[in-house]
């Protein structure tokens, strides 16, 4: 493996030993290997006589590299942030057509029935109701569709819950969940999100704003996705600027410590806090008499 | 100029009673096939548009090529039916599944899920002195992914670039984001042509270049 010089098929290995055993390793330091340097690969693995023409090798290397990846597309899919982020979009996915389908069956049933809701709760109150005629049980059958969803989407919202902690326990803390996938989301990724510089962590999400800023038309965006966090929504206009770059600046460094480390970090969560209990106190200083300790002692699970 | 040389194995083909590129291969993506020939589509396809556009792309067939930005294998897969050992590298996972698909049947297309920003998790596979790379990557840097490529490329090689002008920068106009990605090409490359393909895809720069 430290050999940076060697070809993926030239290994401990491929001197003796089963057949299988060759192409296994192969196949792994195909996916894993490097090398400094390229070299005439098809020549050397002919010459070590790994394989025994070109043709031969070509023919190898096809199969090698179709397993291996095959393998590596696998591994990189099944990656929890991966998961993470297919849940997230399902999330939305769900709301959205609950909500589409609560408001067809709404407005039908409110043709059919007398006194009919609105949304998905609406819906859920048709789907409970016994059809009698061709049309009810249609109106009454499409209703229980958006409440399932709707369950559907409070289900997925559990199962980030449960996965966010363990893929970003830092910024899942500090983020809540939901907010913490959504990040994950927009970076295309844990790994992508712990190298992005803050400033850009703060505006994910707005990006049609930061574009317009970026040709002049507007002025630069204080937040993107991070307004839902408590933080940010909860903070006096005048002071949301301020949050969301402290907010922004922190949740950069959970998702690195998250990315980097893996491990929980008290003193950035201490950090936040503390930095916050100044903001907000910015209120108070202001004229505003409001009593104190209410800023400091923000739980920071946003929502 | 009218009728530019195509590589062997590339021919304009009637399908549908339209001349349009063709190479000769397994279908890959639905294009329309006729004879054994399947249309290449060169508003899919950068390459494709390059040739359909006449650019000198040194290619004659059979030659090795280094593919980087297979994504799911559209214009690779024409690649390999005309040219030798074709290396195709992508990062993302997703259109690397569908790359695998059309790399079974193609018994000289070798996919690899490496990331071309970083050729040493791969040069222990690719082989030096590839005739030809072609570069399609959609991220910022397109320059600096074609320099660091370079050492893999034989003397008399040819680099064979896309750049995209929004994957660089959204807000900057097209032209300066081109010159300054020449600029940086120029360290490692002699710039031989470059076409606009915004006739097959807005804001594309195509580049043909040879090793210093």
């Amino acid at each position: 493996m430290t050999d940076t010089d060697a070809g993926w098929f030239s290994g401990p290995t491929a001197d003796r030993g089963a057949e299988s055993d060759v192409a296994d390793a192969a196949r792994s330091r195909l996916a894993n290997g490097e090398a400094d340097r390229p070299r005439d690969w098809s020549t050397l693995a002919v010459e070590s006589g790994f394989a025994e023409s070109t043709d031969d090798y070509y023919d190898r290397l096809h199969e090698a590299s179709l397993a291996a990846t095959r393998e590596a597309v696998r591994e990189r899919e099944r990656a929890d942030d991966a998961q993470l982020i297919h849940a997230v979009r399902a999330i939305d996915d769900t709301e959205r057509t609950a909500n589409e389908l609560a408001e067809r069956a709404v407005e039908w049933a409110g043709t059919l029935f007398d006194d009919v809701g609105s949304g998905v709760e609406g819906a859920r109150e048709i789907a409970a109701r016994e059809p009698e005629s061709d049309a009810e049980r249609r109106a009454v059958s499409l209703a229980a569709r958006a409440a399932d969803l709707d369950d559907e989407r409070a289900e997925l919202a559990e199962t980030i819950g449960r996965i966010a902690p363990a893929v970003a326990p830092n910024l899942a803390e500090m983020a809540g969940p939901e907010l913490a996938a959504r990040l994950i989301a927009l970076a295309g990724g844990l790994e992508s999100l712990a190298k992005k510089p803050s400033g850009t962590v703060q505006v994910l999400g707005a990006e049609d704003a930061l574009f317009a800023h970026l040709s002049g038309r507007a002025p630069s965006p204080k937040h993107g996705i991070i307004y839902t966090h408590e933080y940010v929504r909860g903070t006096r206009p005048e002071d949301r600027g301020s949050a969301a770059r402290a907010l922004a600046g922190k949740l950069s460094l959970a998702a690195r410590a998250d990315h980097y480390a893996g491990e929980r970090r008290d003193q950035l969560h201490e950090d936040l806090q503390a930095r916050m209990a100044t903001i907000r106190a910015r209120a108070d200083d202001g004229g505003d008499p409001a009593p104190d300790g209410e800023a400091a002692s923000d739980g920071g699970d946003g929502r | 100029m009218s009728e530019p040389s195509l590589p062997d194995g590339v021919e304009r083909r009637e399908f549908d009673g339209e001349r349009r590129l063709a190479t000769r291969g397994e279908p890959v993506y639905g294009e329309p096939t006729a004879d054994g020939w399947r249309a290449w589509d060169p508003e899919r396809s950068k390459l494709g548009g390059m040739l359909e556009l006449g650019l000198e792309t040194g290619l004659a067939g059979g030659e090795m090529v280094l593919y980087l930005g297979a994504a799911s294998g559209t214009t690779v897969s024409h690649v390999a039916d005309f040219a030798g050992p074709t290396y195709a590298v992508e990062f993302a996972p997703r259109p690397a599944r569908d790359l695998l698909d059309a790399a079974a049947p193609r018994d000289r297309l070798f996919p690899l899920l490496k990331d071309a920003r970083k050729p040493e998790t791969y040069a222990h596979v690719v082989e030096s002195d590839v005739d030809a790379i072609v570069q399609d990557v959609a991220t910022r840097g397109q320059a600096e992914v074609a320099v660091r490529n370079a050492q893999f490329l034989a003397a008399d090689g040819r680099l064979l670039l896309a750049i995209k002008a929004r994957s660089e920068d959204v807000t900057a106009e097209p032209d300066a984001v081109f010159e300054g990605a020449l600029d940086r090409l120029r360290e490692a490359y002699e710039v031989l042509e470059t076409r606009r393909l915004d006739r097959f895809h807005e804001d594309h720069l195509g580049v043909v270049a040879t090793p210093k």
